[in-house]
């Protein structure tokens, strides 16, 4: 019996042990597949950040470009002279004079055959209301209801000043929302969720409602039919992305186009000004500042509440007053130095001087250089550029012209004409003042960074990092309580910062992919305590488990990564070479991910992802001939044209679209054949591209598919498959 | 000779896992000053790179942390159902995973249910429950 109960007992205890030793096993199991999902979800959100910034500094590229053209390029035709001058006309706000004109849409005839919705002013709650759900549906407004609302809503804004102040003591509770970028779906599930804005419900809207999503119209339409109905409760910021030239780059140029053939010139026209008088920030009773990037050390609020915001036309670059000053001055007098030379309007302006000009700064750099700072009041006068960069610049640009083959003239002709000098007007000239501008660009594009201090935002091109304690002394300054800002993606769609007293808030949910981040927007109380509220916009993500959405976005971000290294195939290949001495055709793992990281500079963990990249190994070695002939093959088949010229159409694909589309000054969609040689010639040689002419004269010709000698840019673009092709899928034509 | 070429190996293996160890560590280290934070809102410490690295490159050399089989991952799971069902009901997975071994968090234990049970039979099919991770990791 004794022995029976002990021997129960030792089975017993014995089942115990096991039992604990298995579930241990399967918590270490499971704790390390986490573990590896997580650092997973981190390496393809470092792939999609690297990648847009990136894409960023392309910016610096084509900066570079124009400033080549602008200093040596004396055109020697009458045709290559107006050609050029396309591009660097300037442009200004439209007087007042010029703003009448758009209320010739009340001449835009709607036919009884229209079903979408229509408008009628003063608009009323429930007109706006209709809009929302008309648009659920997926229909569109007309062309006249679109300028009617955009002529009616600049009304509006043009009385607001430039910092909007806001009380809760009308309104019980005001909810602000971030970056939308043309994702209507997101908008509509907040007001599902939170409720339609009303007298009792405020709502602040804080810039970037456009580009890049494919319903940026729609967005607009909603966001200013509100804004018309409830003018005391709902409030708009400008963001970075309320600007007619990033919005050429960033796809609401072309879905206007899309969507609205006939008219869309004249939409495009006026939303440029409807832009500009946009506030730039929103004060909640005193104490919460509510403003799209973030502040700089330099930052003064009064400066900023009195400036004459209408005149900052785009902040990628403008003709500020002092130097169009000088310009006059030294107009005709010095040929050679690029002293007082134009910068096309439309161009970036960096704080910085550009380091070397064809080499963007890698994420490795940008994070090598947080340690030292830079102050903000880097001069952007070129004059006052190091003599280095000059010189190499110099030099750089002699060889492209030489490349390019162009003539080299013996005497320094006039320099290209500038647009027709502003004239004076009361108001001081049409041009803002550098400072205006600056102030403008830093709350615009500004980002907080960890660090104490300020330094010149390089990634972006323009504003800058703001530490925790140009936050705190703000703060303290005006005495407020925390600031609010978006601007940046982040996981949760929202951040906090700087002690809690920044608080970043981004409303587009499935930004770079489905399931990559959640969408938030932040309630603020009587207390002014923040209340978060996430969402993802998606019914399919809520019934996928984490691991399934980081698969899917994993997959996305790896194919963007295929075609960034296939397009740098012959670097790739020099590379590895220079790893492979004894030319076995293997190299290390190691070597490959060193070669990699070189040649791309995006900072990533390659090792981690070598598993997705590489697919086969002989005795652990890469065969990295083969592995590159893979990537090309995986991209796209055009066995006729060469290679290497596909590959660099690739590799500057935003680039060339953004040329393209300046060239399209009238937004017809077409260039001539011309314009596209000349243009292709230009740009590659500056790139260093190796092609003859015979290969850009075939190529051109090949893309002119009618042959009547224009070129749709779009069908070029979707031929190489450079545009993705859910975009082209996304708009129907129309009126 | 032995000796010499095996502490050869040892010292490449060794540099080998010190650029992986580096390139991981980078991926959490948000602000690039080799540090990275325990907790991500509130963090509550820190780990200094110089001091992980010593760290870690022990455990790789030791290969403590090797990856699970899946078939004594199937053994673990059948020892706690010596019924043979072929599967766990929730209550009993939960009851393991949070009285015993190490236990989970509440966090950790909802997210493993939201992938592992079936919800028509509350029950966790732990051969399918496997066989879907592993597939999933590769």
């Amino acid at each position: 019996m004794g022995s029976g109960a002990s021997t129960q007992h030792h089975f017993a205890f014995q089942n115990a042990e096991k039992a604990f030793k298995a579930a241990a096993l399967i918590q270490r199991w499971y704790r390390r597949y986490m573990a590896r999902l997580e650092m997973r979800r981190h390496c393809t959100w470092s792939i999609f950040q690297s990648i847009e910034y990136a894409g960023q500094q392309d910016q610096v590229k084509l900066h570079n470009f124009f400033s080549y053209l602008v200093d040596h390029f004396t055109p020697s035709s009458h045709n290559e002279r107006d050609f050029l001058n396309r591009m660097f006309t300037e442009e200004r706000s439209p007087r007042d004079s010029e703003m009448e004109n758009c209320r010739d849409y009340e001449s835009i005839e709607v036919l009884d055959s229209y079903t979408g919705p229509r408008l009628s002013f003063p608009l009323l709650p429930d007109h706006a209301t209709a809009l929302v759900e008309a648009f659920r549906v997926k229909q569109r407004l007309h062309a006249r209801y679109v300028l009617n609302l955009l002529y009616e809503a600049r009304k509006h804004l043009v009385q607001l000043p430039n910092i909007n102040r806001v009380s809760t003591c009308y309104s019980e509770e005001i909810t602000v929302c971030g970056d939308l970028h043309g994702q209507l779906d997101d908008l509509i599930f907040i007001f599902y969720k939170n409720g339609l804005p009303s007298p009792e419900r405020a709502y602040v809207f804080n810039g970037d409602f456009v580009d890049r999503g494919k319903d940026s119209v729609e967005i607009l339409m909603v966001l200013f039919a509100f804004m018309l109905v409830y003018p005391k409760e709902f409030h708009l910021n400008r963001g970075n992305h309320e600007d007619h030239m990033v919005n050429l780059r960033y796809g609401f140029t072309k879905e206007v186009m899309h969507k609205y053939k006939t008219h869309g010139k004249k939409i495009l026209k006026l939303l440029q000004d409807v832009f500009c008088w946009l506030p730039l920030a929103t004060l909640v009773d005193e104490k919460v500042l509510i403003l799209h990037g973030g502040v700089s050390d330099m930052t003064d609020l009064e400066f900023l509440a009195k400036l004459d915001r209408h005149k900052i036309v785009s902040t990628m670059r403008c003709k500020t007053r002092k130097e169009h000053k000088k310009q006059a001055e030294k107009g005709k007098a010095n040929q050679t130095s690029s002293a007082g030379r134009p910068s096309p309007w439309f161009l970036p302006q960096s704080r910085s001087p550009p380091t070397s000009p064809l080499r963007p700064s890698s994420q490795k750099a940008h994070r090598a250089g947080r340690s030292s700072s830079v102050p903000c009041r880097v001069p952007l006068d070129p004059n006052e550029l190091s003599h280095w960069a000059r010189h190499s610049m110099d030099l750089e640009l002699e060889r492209c012209r030489q490349q390019a083959g162009f003539p080299v003239i013996k005497e320094k002709e006039e320099p290209l004409p500038l647009a027709s000098e502003a004239d004076p007007e009361a108001e001081g000239g049409p041009e803002p003042t550098q400072e205006a501008w600056r102030q403008v660009v830093d709350i615009l594009w500004s980002d907080p960074m960890a660090q104490a201090g300020c330094k010149a935002n390089t990634v972006r091109g323009g504003g800058c990092y703001f530490g925790p304690n140009v936050t705190e002394r703000l703060l303290q300054k005006y005495n407020l309580q925390f600031l609010i800002r978006s601007h940046e993606c982040k996981p949760e769609g929202y951040e906090f910062c700087h002690g809690r007293k920044v608080l970043t808030i981004f409303s587009a949910s499935n930004y770079y992919e489905v399931g990559s981040n959640r969408g938030a927007y932040v309630k603020l109380g009587p207390a002014l305590t923040p209340h978060i509220v996430q969402f993802q916009a998606n019914k399919a993500t809520h019934t996928l488990t984490m691991r399934q959405r980081i698969s899917r976005v994993g997959e996305s971000a790896l194919r963007a990564l295929h075609e960034k290294l296939f397009a740098h195939s012959s670097d790739l290949l020099v590379e590895f070479k220079k790893h492979d001495k004894d030319k076995t055709g293997l190299i290390t793992l190691s070597d490959w991910a060193a070669a990699v990281e070189s040649v791309l500079h995006l900072g990533l963990p390659w090792r981690m992802l070598r598993p997705q990249l590489v697919s086969s190994l002989t005795d652990n070695k890469l065969e990295y001939k083969s592995w590159l002939k893979n990537l090309a093959k995986e991209q796209f088949s055009h066995e006729n044209i060469q290679s290497s010229l596909l590959e660099a159409l690739y590799r500057n694909r935003s680039n060339l679209e953004t040329i393209f589309r300046i060239i399209d000054s009238d937004h017809s969609g077409f260039i001539s054949l011309d314009e596209f040689r000349q243009t292709w010639k230009l740009f590659s040689s500056h790139m260093n591209i190796d092609v003859t002419d015979d290969c850009i004269c075939d190529l051109a010709r090949s893309i002119d598919f009618n042959k009547d000698g224009h070129i749709d840019i779009n069908e070029f673009l979707e031929a190489f498959r450079l545009v993705e092709q859910s975009c082209s899928k996304g708009y129907a034509s129309d009126c | 000779m032995a000796d010499d070429r095996s502490r050869e190996g040892t010292e490449t293996a060794v540099a080998e896992f010190h650029k992986k160890i580096k390139e991981a560590f980078e991926v959490f280290d948000h602000e690039s000053n080799n540090t990275v934070d325990v907790e991500e809102e509130e963090p509550t410490g820190y780990i200094r790179f110089e001091k992980f690295l010593p760290v870690m490159t022990e455990v790789l050399l030791e290969r403590r942390y090797r990856p699970i089989p899946e078939d004594i991952l199937l053994r673990a799971f059948e020892v706690l159902d010596p019924a043979k069902r072929g599967f766990l009901s929730k209550e009993e997975l939960i009851k393991y995973m949070t009285e015993e071994g190490e236990p989970f968090s509440q966090e950790e234990m909802e997210e493993m249910l939201s992938a592992a049970v079936d919800p028509e039979s509350n029950s966790i099919h732990f051969k399918d429950y496997i066989t879907m991770m592993v597939i999933d990791e590769n």
